[in-house]
């Protein structure tokens, strides 16, 4: 283990070349709370390369452009993004996504990046990002480009990343009056679970009628999905009882989750279509006070 | 409560440790340093079961760091003997190989080696280099299938006892136990209703929260020094004198203070491997377990199944009860059946009871004690079936357990007559609870079981000292797991007559104080109370000596009150009454230093009963259960501090409601642990719970001189089924298999969907 | 990769410490600067007996390079009582017998101060969320949750 070192870049450039000069063996540190787990596991290969991304602004940094719209740097805390003036009253299905991970002691240290990078289908904070539409700046040595947040996780603790790429940020859209979002979880305790199905919701409302949405469903599969069936059930209608119903049949239709510790494959694709109407609910509910 | 009898027994003084824990300064298990310290780690067998068939240590020796590596060649082979260990019962030649593995390795992570190295990452990268030659083995690890012919056998030589004839060949099933009382055939045909179901638990930790450490330092001449954290330091130092064949008074245990037990700290795991790694070289070694090794390689309470049948009369007279109960012992004989059995219809006054136990191995850690060993999982059957035939008869579930009530001279299925009892003033107390006698909320439901537990005696030893200025120091020798200090310096105040803040309770260790059996059994404040009583009266006793010396008198002519020898009266003569702090200033003229000592095998333990009442909702969608309102009644006998009194009750509730929700071993199909973390293994958790309630019975001991029972098991037996009655009574469903998670009140209430929407 | 020197500031006291780029903060607290206080229930962040609190915000040590300390304020169960005198928590949960066997006491107690400096008016709902993250497994929680909600209704100058 004294093979590992670390270091702390102070810009993104000098962070993307130590990603590269380890030539697969770096690990950026964010707030710790996967990797160090791994570490404290053995599962850090020994040469590997700590980098800790967090002496880094653009990293750190919440702005609010306006509108709705936020760039939110891959290594805000969950604390963080929760204390901030606005970010919560815009996104506070996306906010709540985040706050979920683990423990306060967590949210003092996790960060939604760290949650997306770490690349587990049962990630809280994705499905709302997905929902939200959330566009993730990726920068690497072929410079920086935008990518949607859906089309970075691969599989199972891995990304679609290029080697030396690292997430910089994430930005949130703007959106038009009678918008708002939901995530909700089911975990087998009140806290410190693993979501078993995790779903975000984020919707726009006119005169009753659902004119856009997007579903995002996690825990049900290798990577987190976007449920177009859903949100397509969902647009156009009153969010009545047929039409949440046809959204929920459409994300039990698209599970392919596995029986383990956490759940089952009946019990998963069953709450899919759950969460999905209770989120749905509590989103339209937002939306209305928007 | 006993605030009107006492002065100071029933009042919430602060514990005598409270600024060390506040603070950070008290000192637990892996708290404990020495100069010169090297880090001892264990090489854990991967396979669930597999013939060692060879361990070269060789290039571990040699790496550089590494000062001692030990196998089971370090270990003196042990008999075939039994020896008490809590209140469970162990078998040398099973532990020392527990300990470290000889033959075969029984359980993924049993020990097969260890290392003593100057650092942590050296230690580690020794066990990488130990090679050890295993032949896997076929392995087997739930009871029922550990029971069929065919299972993989653990063991070539274990013949089940207890079994006429006596059996040709070994088998999994280590013991059969039968207790029978009247005659359950002939019982059953009076019986005008009949209940009958099979039941299933699964095994669960005791979940304390800091895991086990110690830190062994044995000097050029033998002489050993540990510190433990441990319910048992006598224990220790008992098993590391038989297993290392050292003479026990050469061995000196000091306990930590300790971070949980509940029964799982009362056997040894690292202690023996770290005096071996310290004599071998010559160095303090110090050894603390990692989370995953705690679940992977420490005993935890067995699963089993209970198949339960009781049978009835119309107005509720229960006139037959059977079960058969079978219980994990994990890898090797030892699960705790007997009590299992011997609780299961103990709360009730039945003519006719027939229970049968089996004690399993199964490729698992050999299981160890965890808070009422036993009780909760017979419970769970006998306690859900009660409330089945309560739900059948129409009959209130209090009501129905009232009518079936044990009481004293109530004789019990396993042998034992009760003296006075309070199961039956739990019950009322239970009716007459506000909590009882409110409605359940809007979408609630509410369930109410019964539990129970013997409690110990055993033995302790105690002194109590007088220091040169008239101050006391009470000394015992049980690790304090859950507030036992304060109350042995409320007794010993109250009998004294002076304040408590002028008692100072100590908890010596193996070499400061007699024999002490170990904290457990809920027996501290009873035996080990005792013992501080007794040991306060002999003071009390030699004051008067000395006061009498004094005074020129008999010594019969002085009393003893308010902390001061007094004369018996005006013929004794006219003399100031002669405080501790006076006798004390001339102890050295009139006989030397005033101590008094006691040591008993404390007999007459009171037997505890509690009734629990929980209203809780169930989401029909997601069989998420969410407990709304808890109350926990018992009989405690005299409650010594009523703080510490609820504390347990608290504690235990709680550890129940996990153990009934969430709580469970997961295992591969290779056998191997899935959940080894506090992440999948789900305990409770703060935003999980209301408050606990607790109503406190008083019904004293008779046998005790503050009407002392013990109090900290009982709280976990009732909770299993509370909450499973409840669940029923809530969705019409009747779970019989634990735990109550999630994924499975969905799939019983999808399965019994069908059936309810055609009721 | 040789040691890293890091300076920090441990309960208001400037620390200098030799560490390996990969040990954890609670190592060191635990291993090198004698404040055991702080304790390892779990080592991955599921207990909370390891919290701390770093420039303000509550972690789990457990989770944090110790190599992070450099420039920032630490501040462990040790620095709560100042002097001989117990912060208000500490009191009550003596008092209030928010404890048994006490492993898991200073982490409840770090972590309840840091609710209590964000916010001295929480729910009891708020407080047992604020709490989830640590665990215990003797008292059941309920004394601990009385104990906080009473220094709160202390902070606030509640009459009763």
């Amino acid at each position: 283990m004294t093979d590992i070192s670390y270091s702390s870049p102070k810009t993104i450039d000098e962070a993307v070349s130590a990603m590269v000069a380890a030539k697969g063996a770096g690990r950026i540190l964010a707030g710790g709370t996967d990797l160090l787990v791994q570490l404290r596991a053995g599962f850090v290969k020994p040469g590997s390369i700590i980098v800790d991304i967090k002496k880094i602004a653009e990293m750190t940094s919440i702005e609010d452009k306006g509108g709705g719209s936020f760039r939110v740097g891959a290594a805000v805390t969950g604390m963080q993004l929760h204390d901030h003036a606005t970010f919560g009253k815009a996104w506070p299905g996306v906010l709540e996504a985040v706050n979920l991970i683990g423990s306060k002691q967590i949210q003092g240290r996790a960060s939604a990046g760290g949650n997306l990078c770490n690349a587990s289908p049962a990630a809280d904070s994705v499905p709302a990002l997905v929902a939200a539409g959330a566009m993730v700046t990726v920068q690497g040595p072929k410079g920086r480009r935008e990518v949607a947040v859906e089309k970075i996780p691969a599989g199972p603790g891995r990304m679609t990343l290029e080697p030396g790429e690292i997430v910089v940020g994430f930005t949130l859209p703007a959106r038009p009056a009678g918008s708002s979002d939901a995530y909700l979880r089911l975990i087998p305790r009140t806290e410190m679970d693993i979501a078993v199905v995790g779903l975000g919701v984020s919707l726009t409302m006119k005169d009753g009628t659902c004119t856009a949405a997007r579903v995002g469903l996690g825990a049900v599969a290798p990577t987190v999905l976007l449920v177009e069936a859903a949100a397509k059930a969902l647009v156009g209608s009153k969010l009545d009882a047929a039409a949440l119903e046809a959204a929920a049949a459409a994300c039990r239709a698209v599970c392919k989750p596995i029986d383990d510790k956490r759940g089952t494959i009946v019990y998963r694709t069953k709450i899919a279509g759950v969460l999905l109407k209770r989120a749905t609910a509590i989103a339209a509910a937002r939306a209305a006070k928007n | 409560m006993s605030k009107q009898k006492y002065k100071w027994i029933g009042t919430r003084p602060d514990r005598p440790d409270g600024a060390d824990k506040v603070t950070g300064r008290a000192r637990f298990g892996a708290d404990f340093n020495m100069p010169g310290q090297l880090i001892g780690k264990v090489l854990r067998s991967p396979h669930a079961h597999a013939l060692i068939k060879s361990i070269d240590i060789s290039a571990a020796e040699k790496l550089p760091g590494v000062k001692a590596v030990v196998t089971s060649k370090d270990f003196p082979e042990q008999p075939n003997l039994i020896v008490p260990t809590g209140e469970m019962q162990v078998n040398l030649r099973d532990i020392t190989r527990n300990v470290m593995a000889r033959e075969k390795a029984l359980y993924e992570s049993h020990p097969v080696a260890a290392v003593a190295a100057t650092t942590d990452a050296i230690a580690n990268a020794a066990l990488a280099l130990i090679k050890v030659e295993y032949e896997v083995l076929p392995h087997v690890i739930d009871v029922a299938e550990a029971m069929k012919d065919g299972a993989p056998l653990l063991h070539d030589h274990l013949i089940t006892e207890g079994v006429k004839p006596v059996p040709t060949k070994p088998s999994n099933i280590a013991k059969r136990i039968d207790n029978v009382k009247g005659d359950t055939d002939a019982g059953f045909k009076l019986a005008e209703i009949v209940v009958e179901r099979d039941y299933t638990t699964q095994p669960v930790h005791q979940g304390y929260i800091e895991p086990h450490a110690c830190l062994a330092s044995m000097a050029e001449d033998g002489q050993v020094q540990i510190w433990s954290t441990t319910q048992g330091h006598f224990q220790v130092r008992g098993f590391c004198s038989r297993l290392l064949n050292i003479e026990t008074s050469q061995i000196r245990v000091t306990p930590t203070e300790i971070g949980g037990g509940f029964g799982g700290k009362t056997v040894v795991y690292l202690e023996p491997v770290a005096v071996m790694l310290s004599k071998k070289s010559g160095k303090p070694v110090k050894m603390v377990m990692s989370r995953d090794e705690v679940f992977r390689a420490s005993g935890p309470a067995p699963g089993g199944t209970v198949h339960v049948k009781i049978g009835a009369k119309k107005d509720g007279t229960i006139v037959a009860a059977e079960c058969t109960i079978a219980l994990q012992a994990g890898a090797f004989p030892g699960s705790p059946v007997g009590p299992a059995c011997w609780t299961s219809f103990a709360c009730y006054d039945i003519p006719n009871i027939k229970v049968i136990g089996y004690d399993v191995v199964s490729n698992r850690p050999k299981v160890a004690a965890y808070r009422a060993p036993g009780a909760p999982i017979s419970a769970w059957g006998v306690e859900s079936t009660i409330d089945i035939l309560a739900q059948e008869l129409r009959m209130d579930p209090i009501d129905l357990r009232l009518k079936n009530a044990a009481a004293k001279g109530t004789k019990t299925s396993y042998g034992p007559v009760f003296d006075t009892i309070g199961f039956v003033e739990t019950l009322e107390a239970a009716k007459k609870s506000e909590h009882y006698k409110s409605k359940p909320k809007p979408g609630m439901a509410r369930g109410v079981a019964a539990g129970f537990w013997f409690n110990v005696g055993a033995d302790s030893s105690a002194a109590a000292h007088v220091a040169e200025d008239g101050t006391v120091t009470i000394i015992s020798g049980n690790p304090d797991i859950g507030g036992s200090r304060a109350s042995l310096a409320l007794m010993a105040a109250e009998e004294l007559g002076v304040d408590y803040d002028k008692v100072r309770p100590v908890i010596a260790d193996t070499s400061s104080i007699g024999f002490n059996f170990v904290t457990g059994g809920s027996r501290v404040t009873f035996a080990t109370g005792l013992a501080v009583v007794n040991s306060v009266r002999d003071l009390i006793r030699e004051c008067k000596v000395r006061a009498a010396k004094t005074w020129g008198v008999d010594p019969d002519g002085v009393i003893w009150e308010n902390g001061c020898a007094k004369p018996a009266g005006s013929n004794v003569g006219e003399f100031e009454p002669l405080s501790l702090a006076q006798l004390a200033a001339t102890a050295g003229k009139t006989g030397g230093p005033i101590n008094g000592h006691n040591q008993l095998n404390a007999q007459g333990a009171g037997p505890g009963f509690g009734v629990h009442i929980v209203d809780l909702k169930v989401d029909r969608d997601t069989g998420i259960v969410e407990i709304g309102r808890y109350t926990a009644l018992q009989d405690v006998g005299t409650a010594i501090h009523p703080s510490y009194v609820e504390g347990q009750m608290q504690g235990g509730a709680v550890q129940g409601i996990g153990w009934a929700l969430n709580e469970e071993y997961i295992y591969s199909a290779k056998g191997k642990l899935d959940n080894a973390g506090f992440l999948d293994y789900r305990m409770p958790v703060a935003s999980d719970l209301p408050m606990i309630e607790t109503i406190i019975v008083e019904v004293a001991n008779p046998h005790h001189p503050y009407g002392v029972r013990g109090v900290g098991e009982v709280p976990i037996v009732p909770p299993l089924a509370t909450v499973g009655n409840a669940i029923a009574r809530a969705t019409g469903v009747r779970m019989t298999d634990l735990p109550m998670s999630p994924p499975r009140v969905s799939a019983a209430l999808d399965a019994a969907a069908p059936r309810m929407a055609a009721e | 990769m040789a040691k890293l020197h890091v300076t920090t500031t441990i309960n208001g006291e400037p620390t200098e410490f030799l560490c390996e780029p990969t040990q954890a903060v609670l190592d060191v607290l635990r291993d090198q600067l004698g404040l055991t206080g702080t304790k390892e229930g779990c080592g991955s962040g599921d207990c909370g007996a390891c919290t701390i609190i770093l420039d303000g915000s509550m972690v789990c040590s457990c989770l944090v390079l110790a190599a992070e300390a450099e420039g920032k304020k630490i501040d462990t169960i040790e620095g709560m009582a100042k002097g001989d005198q117990l912060h208000a928590l500490q009191q009550k949960f003596i008092e209030f017998a928010a404890l048994q066997c006490g492993i898991c006491t200073p982490g409840f107690l770090v972590a309840s101060r840091a609710l209590l400096e964000r916010n001295n008016n929480p729910t009891e709902t708020e407080v047992r969320y604020w709490l989830a993250g640590n665990l215990c497994r003797c008292t059941g929680y309920d004394k601990i949750v009385r104990a906080v909600m009473e220094v709160a209704a202390d902070m606030r100058g509640a009459t009763r």
